[in-house]
């Protein structure tokens, strides 16, 4: 008798076509779809990638971080300098903020893995603190007060002309189509590449050292490398994400880059309220953010207080967030990681 | 009436049931010992007695009052104190600062003052600015012992503290028992060294695999008799 | 750039984030709670005393005696009822309630207060100054120091000498074995973030008459605040002032260079610090 090992369930099976479904959906939605809500979907998209890349961090590798605005600014940073001072096209461009961010990655995760829990934590936010300070000495970008992107760089980016004369619009709103679309290919290969490394060698490894690292190392798992797999990646992730945000916003200043509100406040609430360690809660706390905030944020600072009681009263009463109190109830995974060994074949 | 007695005791860890139905009495002034093999429940014994562990109100009885729901400290409170296993010393604290917190929370009369404490280990007032943990292992148990003792407890609970200690050391802390038995404590006492367990308890219990499989004054016990109750028979 | 004057200012100034870090420093040795929402705290403990300033016309000195206790009982019902539920080994919920709590703190303080920045008057003390021969200092800065140093012995007292320092001791070391000996540890916690408010008020004392404040500078004191304890290292308040007094040197001779390089300069201590010394300078000796 043969068998295998396999993570597939009826409910991912049913997903996977629904994800493939919705994908194509998201592609076909400028033809249909108003500008804002272009913009809409850009904004849930990347906060979605953002909030995937910490979970990553923080849900499975157990490394708390309170200073992924650092490479979001970097990213952001990396794209403005790369569009400014070396004339690159944009698009081409998102690399470099990956890339940018990824240098910046490795003296930080050197320092940063000799700390443990909350010193880590607060060592990442003052790493932050201080890229931003430096940041804000450059004076060839803006130094404090920031800069914007050069429009013709940005009316004449890689497909804005294509897809003005494919839905007959005007640059600016082409502009958004192609960030948008930019943002749905970023949100596909981040939520694909997370699955695949979870339910990878690396991925078992990564759980297991999550669990218990003594044990885990007893059987021989490197979860050092590990580590520095994790957060790399998240960085490199990240740091493309956020020069997509600001290639659309096409104006920064580092109080806005770095912000740790914007950028790890609202990431880490997206992610506790969804279900921090699994890959649906961030979707769907992204959807439940989303809402509040486009219904509530006339309110201020009251909305901003409700949030973080959200936030609080979740932690205290539901600490597995909403995907995590139904996936304990019904068992459902969308995105199953769980191994389960299954007969292949019956022989004589 | 039994100062200390359980009835039916029950405990689990998760999923483990780690004790099934266990019945032990402890008379006033009584010395009891529970001796058994690794597993056999009488940490967990020990540990729901001491309120570690819950359980319903009715199954720990202490003085008339079912005690069984109470939490450690609550349990701590009422007079009964526990010499845990494995010392547990706080190394932030100096020897003489692990003996005051022993009595802090609960005040009551007795013989067990700091002095007579020193009386009855006397190393240890030499030692007494030493952070706790920087004792040898038989000091460290000494510290412990009178850690608990600084409460004036009615009932002491010590559990195996003859651990990983060399037996001329275990003989001098078993030394000092006649004296803590003196002082009015009733004890009990949990051994894997049956031998001193036999020495200074009036009453054994032998448990296997969370039943008590044996009890009487030790000297109406034969060494195969305990030697199947300790092992389970055909061993 | 007068050397010694910028030196002393800053160990002058390195008082004051001694006093913001050492609630900060209790609460983090005794229960090793992370409290994102500490900085936050200070600033509303600074509008309390703006309150009780303007409300009853008193002088700051006493209108923060009278705040203290009201701190502290702020503190005791925050700990009882909401952080007891979240202390664990993950350090994930407390990290994320105080967040959220630093959150509601700013918000709630912009609701009632406004942005504008405030500043708690402290009359003639405020321009003060002392000759000491080589240098000149103001009054505030040396009442603020004094004040680091007092509440360190105070608390040092507290933690060796009195059976509640005892308590707080053995429940940070072990707290399984602190209820075998009838300590309730969520008690202990209560008390010592009670504790931990009365510092902040002292620290939202001199923070007030020293300096313009509005509901936003919390989360940068907080982060001074770590700095100081976690390069004084974990259990040590000596250790916090000597941070504290390393991170205010750093940002004053940074200033002296270049005004921007203030807050920078003393980051790149921090990190230069934990760089040789990841536990910080004076540690416990397990953790």
């Amino acid at each position: 008798m043969a068998h295998s090992v396999t993570t597939r369930t009826r409910a991912s099976s049913f997903a996977a076509i629904a994800a493939l479904a919705l994908i194509a959906l998201g592609i076909a939605l400028p033809g249909f779809a108003s500008r804002g809500v272009i913009q809409d979907g850009f904004f849930i998209l990347t906060m979605l990638v953002l909030a995937q890349f910490w979970n990553l961090l923080a849900g499975y590798g157990g490394l708390v971080s309170v200073g992924q605005q650092a490479f979001v600014g970097l990213g952001a940073y990396g794209l403005f300098g790369a569009v400014i001072l070396w004339r690159i096209d944009p698009v081409p461009a998102l690399a470099l903020s990956g890339l940018f961010a990824l240098v910046v990655a490795i003296p930080t995760a050197f320092f940063a893995f000799r700390l443990a829990g909350a010193y880590f934590a607060i060592g990442t936010w003052v790493v932050a603190e201080v890229v931003r300070l430096s940041v804000a000495q450059w004076k060839a970008l803006g130094g404090g007060t920031g800069t914007s992107l050069p429009r013709d760089a940005q009316e004449t980016m890689t497909g804005v002309a294509l897809i003005e004369q494919m839905f007959g619009v005007r640059t600016a709103a082409a502009q958004d189509i192609l960030a948008y679309w930019l943002a749905l290919a970023l949100a596909v290969a981040t939520i694909g590449g997370i699955y695949l490394l979870l339910r990878s060698k690396a991925g078992l490894a990564l759980a297991a050292v999550r669990d218990n690292a003594e044990a885990a190392r007893a059987v021989g798992v490197d979860a050092g490398r590990l580590k520095w797999l994790v957060f790399l990646t998240s960085a490199f992730g990240t740091g493309i994400a956020g020069g997509l945000i600001y290639l659309q916003k096409g104006r920064i200043s580092p109080d806005a880059a770095f912000s740790v509100t914007d950028w790890t406040a609202y990431v880490i609430f997206i992610v506790v309220i969804g279900g921090i360690g699994t890959i649906e809660g961030p979707i769907i706390g992204v959807l439940v953010f989303f809402a509040l905030q486009t219904l509530f944020a006339d309110y201020g600072s009251s909305y901003l207080m409700a949030l973080g009681l959200i936030g609080i009263a979740i932690m205290l009463f539901a600490p597995q967030g909403l995907w995590g109190l139904f996936s304990a109830r019904t068992g459902i995974q969308l995105f199953p990681i769980r191994r389960r060994l299954i007969q292949t074949d019956r022989q004589e | 009436m039994p100062l200390l007695s359980t009835h039916a005791l029950t405990a689990r860890y998760g999923d483990f049931q780690a004790l099934f139905g266990v019945d032990i009495a402890l008379e006033a002034g009584q010395t009891l010992a529970i001796i058994g093999a690794n597993g056999a429940g009488k940490t967990t014994l020990l540990r729901a007695i001491a309120g570690v562990l819950a359980s319903d109100p009715g199954m720990v009885m202490f003085d008339g009052r079912a005690i069984g729901a109470l939490t450690a400290d609550q349990v701590m409170v009422q007079g009964i104190a526990m010499v845990p296993e494995g010392r547990r010393l706080f190394p932030s604290l100096s020897v003489e600062e692990n003996l005051l917190i022993g009595g802090q929370m609960r005040r009551s009369a007795g013989p067990w003052t700091l002095q007579t404490v020193y009386e009855l280990f006397p190393i240890l007032r030499e030692k007494c600015r030493a952070p706790g943990t920087a004792l040898s292992g038989g000091q460290q148990q000494m510290v412990a012992i009178g850690r608990a003792l600084m409460s004036n407890p009615r009932v002491l609970l010590c559990d195996e503290i003859s651990l990983g200690l060399a037996p001329v050391v275990i003989r001098d802390i078993y030394a000092a028992f006649p004296r803590i038995q003196a002082g009015g404590a009733s004890v009990i006492v949990v051994e894997q060294d049956i031998g001193q367990a036999l020495q200074v308890a009036s009453r054994v219990y032998c448990m296997m695999e969370g039943r008590v499989t044996l009890s009487g004054a030790p000297d109406g016990l034969t060494r195969e008799a305990i030697h199947a109750a300790y092992f389970g028979a055909m061993a | 750039m007068n050397w010694l004057d910028t030196i002393v200012q800053g160990i002058l100034l390195g008082g004051l984030y001694a006093l913001f870090a050492a609630g900060l420093s209790l609460v983090f040795g005794i229960m090793r709670l992370v409290n994102l929402a500490h900085g936050d705290l200070i600033v509303l403990a600074a509008y309390l005393v703006l309150v009780l300033t303007s409300a009853l016309g008193l002088n700051p000195f006493l209108a923060a005696l009278i705040a203290a206790p009201i701190m502290f009982g702020a503190g005791w019902v925050l700990q009882r009822v909401v952080l007891n539920r979240v202390l664990g080994a993950d350090i994930l919920p407390p990290l994320l309630v105080t967040f959220g709590l630093s959150v509601v703190i700013q918000n709630a303080l912009q609701q009632g207060f406004s942005a504008d920045s405030r500043r708690i008057g402290a009359g003639a003390l405020e321009t003060a100054s002392v000759d000491l021969g080589p240098v000149t200092v103001g009054v505030m800065p040396v009442l603020t120091f004094a004040s680091a140093v007092a509440v360190i012995l105070a608390l040092n007292a507290l933690f060796y000498r009195t059976a509640l320092g005892r308590a707080f001791r053995a429940t940070s070391d072990d707290p399984a074995t602190a209820r075998l000996m009838g300590i309730r540890p969520q008690a202990v916690f209560a008390q010592a973030t009670g504790i931990a408010m009365i510092v902040v008020t002292i620290a939202a004392l001199y923070l007030g008459t020293r300096a313009n404040f509005d509901p936003s500078i919390g989360p940068a004191r907080l982060i001074y605040a770590f700095e100081a304890v976690i390069i004084g290292g974990l259990g040590s308040l000596w250790g916090t002032l000597a941070g504290g007094v390393i991170i205010g040197v750093a940002q004053t001779l940074g200033a002296a260079v270049n005004p921007e390089w203030q807050i920078l300069s003393g980051h790149v201590a921090f990190l230069l610090v934990l760089l040789v010394r990841p536990r910080g300078l004076f540690p416990r000796a397990y953790d």
